[in-house]
């Protein structure tokens, strides 16, 4: 036992030397290949999702509802106001899908890991590779998305731009999470209770109605919640509005990826080699 | 003797013969006759695996669509249009959640599952190996499939009566129905699961093309009609409009016509028998192929 | 110098002692078995090796490194052929090879040619563009043994490497593995078929439960263990165990399988003829050389392949 503990306090050095070979590259370029060998329906039909969402609840429901309390306490219409909240909860659900269901398959069924870091990868590199690539699919997404809401003239401001990084921001906080999760799973029906647990997060954060609707207690309680900090900033981006709780949103997701990737990097090794 | 013996305890020599097997033409009647019902009870038992999920959404899915329906969206509604067909939004949205969630299961169901057991699995070839024909492994598949879109739809309406979402007396058909308009839009689907060779991309295909637009477009969330026309006809060939349309009338009274009802019930039954005999066509196409 | 020197090297998953105390040695340029039953602990000692399994104990250096902390530097020169593939099935024959070249961060200009080359040695040139699925089962494993070559790796090693190819396979692989050798290149093998570990091995350790039961070249441990013929004679099921007191005498030992009864002997032949001098008349009757499988079940009481 006495050799396990001198492994277990690596400086940070030690520790790319056990987990890197710096070629995380390698795994980007397969996705890429892997992407150009596609089917390019399967890429695409990622991009309705939300776009059906929104015309559905936009339009039916917004006909229903007419105008609600935007950022800054302007009225702006349905429409305008679930947009940006579906742009978060897509950056969210991509992220998630990829980190959990497609690293837990790679990696039991496929047995695509165990045939990298049979090669000099790794598992800082495959992790890192794979994070990218669902990155990279959300970015296409997230430029989609804000193309077609933009055409349809409910966002009102240069600033939506930024909607596309802070996408893939709160992409990042939630796959890192999400990989990190992935290392205490053992079976497919474990993750069916993420999706239990991503359900209501999804209903209640804010995104298809305002939480006022809800008690104080439970509103507070929303108000930790990832994704209500996401839809907010995704919401004042949309309209250009910022006040202190900008800042706030921003914080958090900042620190939620800074803590994801730190998660995950502790439990990398217990992911990847057993 | 101890020799024969390995240090286990096992007898290698056992040949597990005992000649107390029913006799083959036994096995062959009870099979003809029952052997629809065998398939059915193995697919029930395998679900045995999973049933934590099963009775989670069943009994999560309305309590947290009642929360946030009712609660959240229905304020919304209900403070600017006043309700929607003349009931409160959260008394509209119901039946129409619970039909969606039936046959949005029954599509989990009869799509990596069929085409499993012919590609992967391949269960229905070591059914087919038994006595059983390809007709009873299709129409058990089915059965049990169908007793589990029961189940469900029972446990929602429980939920949704103790949440008081529904007024209990006449809304219980809505078990019936849902569990119809599951079967209705599943049978049709199993039946081409059947015929798949390949990955499965095609249920991705159908999840966003076909399903996610009939649970976002067939009038579960705001009635049909709110829709621009050129949205409208979704709904009209989606069994889960049909089915929902049905629910309304049994939970709250949605005024329909008898030739209305007529049409709803008949275009939903005409979809199952065609379903039932597609898949029958298909399963046995396959398994004597 | 030694390519692998581990000491009391173990691995415990929750409760079961997989790898347990296991100490060896590898020379450069050796080829090195470890022959045992499924669940001896090899294919954990091989995953230990590649540093891909963390070990519970002991130590272990790979070209003079602990896989564990340097993992990336001791894979770059191993080739690692698995127990199942794990070939990339999003991927053609060719971009399997070349994506995998990537992995060792090897440069396009090396892997093209290479990758043709690997193509060429594992019969697959015509199937260069077809997805791994469509390939069959023999296919897919010379893809995935050319695949463990694309770095020119100085050690080897190979999980299984034959189990699943039919026999003219094994033996093109047989002949690819031992040209190999010859050049140079260090072997690890994990089987539990003897003759493969006859064929390719210098010397073996055999495994049972996690741990060594013995150790030498293959001719030593049939020297050591066993007799150098064995006879072997089916009675029917219901008599080979009556008659093993009765033949106690006619050899050095006798193992009694459920199907037929072994008697290990100098002279095979002389033996046989002394039972049926006997009066007992065998239903059928083999005299061989004795094998691996003799050391084994002599070793462990169980026969390799169970």
């Amino acid at each position: 036992m006495t050799t396990k503990l001198i492994r277990i306090r690596p400086g940070v050095g030690a520790w790319m030397a056990a987990n890197s070979s710096g070629n995380a590259g390698a795994v980007i370029g397969r996705g890429f290949k892997v992407i150009r060998n596609q089917n390019w329906m399967i890429i695409v039909s990622g991009f309705f999702e939300p776009v059906f969402y929104l015309l559905s609840m936009g339009i039916g429901l917004g006909a229903l509802i007419g105008t609600v309390t935007g950022p800054g306490g302007h009225q702006i219409s349905y429409a305008a106001y679930i947009a940006p909240a579906l742009l978060a909860t897509s950056a969210m659900n991509g992220a998630i899908y990829d980190s959990t269901w497609n690293v837990f398959f790679k990696l039991r069924f496929a047995k695509l890991y165990e045939g990298m870091l049979a090669t000099s990868l790794g598992p800082l590199d495959v992790a890192a590779g794979e994070i990218f690539m669902a990155l990279f699919r959300g970015f296409l997404y997230a430029v989609g998305f804000t193309v077609v809401i933009a055409s349809m003239g409910l966002t009102t401001s240069w600033w939506a731009l930024a909607m596309i990084p802070v996408a893939l921001l709160i992409a990042l906080g939630f796959a890192a999470i999400g990989m990190a999760l992935t290392s205490y799973f053992t079976t497919f029906q474990q993750m069916d209770w993420i999706n239990i647990a991503l359900l209501p997060m999804f209903m209640f954060s804010a995104t298809l109605f305002p939480i006022e609707a809800f008690p104080e207690v439970m509103q507070w309680f929303i108000m930790t919640l990832p994704l209500w900090h996401g839809v907010e900033l995704m919401r004042q981006l949309s309209v250009g509005h910022w006040d202190a709780s900008t800042a706030v949103h921003l914080t958090y997701f900042v620190a939620m990826s800074v803590l994801g990737v730190a998660f995950a990097t502790r439990r990398l090794r217990t992911l990847f080699l057993r | 003797m101890t020799e024969g013996v390995d240090p286990v305890g096992l007898d290698f020599n056992a040949l597990a013969y005992s000649g107390r097997a029913l006799g083959s033409a036994r096995q062959a009647q009870n099979v003809h006759r029952w052997g629809w019902w065998y398939q059915a009870e193995w697919r029930l038992l395998g679900m045995k695996a999973y049933w934590t999920s099963i009775l989670g959404s069943a009994v999560l899915t309305p309590l947290l669509y009642v929360l946030a329906m009712g609660i959240g969206l229905g304020a919304l509604v209900d403070s600017s249009s006043g309700g929607v067909e003349g009931v409160p939004y959260l008394t509209f949205v119901a039946p129409g959640l619970l039909v969606a969630t039936v046959v949005m299961s029954s599509v989990n169901e009869l799509t990596f599952p069929v085409m499993g057991g012919f590609k992967w699995q391949k269960l229905y070839f070591a059914r087919a190996a038994t006595a059983a024909t390809p007709s009873q492994v299709a129409v058990g598949e089915l059965l049990a499939v169908g007793v589990r879109m029961v189940a469900e739809a029972a446990l929602f309406w429980v939920v949704l009566v103790a949440l008081g979402a529904v007024d209990p007396r006449w809304s219980w058909l809505m078990i019936g129905i849902a569990a119809l308009a599951g079967m209705a839009f599943g049978a049709p689907l199993a039946s081409y699961s059947a015929t798949l060779e390949d990955e499965g991309f095609e249920f991705s295909m159908i999840q966003r093309f076909v399903v996610m637009p009939m649970f976002l477009f067939a009038g579960t969330f705001y009635p049909l009609a709110t829709m621009p026309l050129y949205l409208q006809w979704i709904g009209w060939i989606s069994p889960m409009w049909h089915g929902t349309q049905l629910a309304r009338a049994v939970a709250f009274g949605l005024p329909l016509t008898n030739g209305e009802v007529a049409m709803h019930l008949g275009f939903l039954v005409i979809l199952l028998a065609v379903g039932i005999a597609l898949t029958v066509r298909n399963f046995t196409r396959r398994l004597n192929r | 110098m030694s390519v692998i020197e581990a000491t009391q090297l173990t691995k415990v998953y929750s409760d079961l002692r997989a790898v347990d105390a296991v100490s060896f040695r590898v020379a450069t340029g050796e080829s090195f078995g470890l022959l045992g039953p499924n669940g001896a602990g090899k294919s954990t000692t091989m995953r230990m090796i590649g540093g891909t399994s963390l070990r519970t104990s002991g130590t272990l250096l790979v070209n003079g490194l602990d896989p564990e902390t340097h993992g990336p530097e001791v894979r770059a020169s191993l080739g690692v052929v698995p127990q199942t593939d794990n070939l990339d099935t999003e991927l053609n024959a060719r971009d399997n090879l070349i994506m995998y070249g990537r992995y060792f961060g090897l440069p396009y200009s090396y892997l093209r040619p290479k990758a043709e080359e690997l193509l060429q040695f594992a019969q697959l040139s015509e199937k260069a563009t077809e997805k791994v699925d469509n390939l069959s089962g023999g296919m897919k494993r010379r893809l995935t043994i050319a695949r463990a070559l694309v770095n020119e790796p100085s050690v080897l090693l190979l999980d299984e490497p034959t189990t699943g190819l039919d026999p003219q396979a094994r033996h093109i692989l047989w002949d690819r593995l031992f040209r190999l050798k010859e050049q140079g290149v260090t072997l690890i093998v994990t089987t539990h078929f003897m003759d493969e570990a006859e064929q390719l091995c210098d010397r073996l350790l055999v495994m049972d439960h996690g741990q060594i039961v013995a150790e030498g070249s293959p001719a030593a441990l049939i020297q050591q263990y066993s007799t150098r013929e064995v006879l072997e004679l089916r009675f029917g099921s219901d008599r080979n165990v009556a008659l093993v007191e009765r033949l106690r005498g006619y050899a050095d030992s006798i193992e009694a399988l459920p199907d037929r009864l072994l008697l290990y002997t100098a002279d095979g032949e002389a033996v046989l003829a002394r039972v049926r001098a006997d009066g007992l008349d065998p239903v059928t009757s083999l005299v061989r050389r004795a094998s691996l499988e003799d050391v084994f079940l002599r070793l462990t009481g169980r026969s390799l392949i169970d």
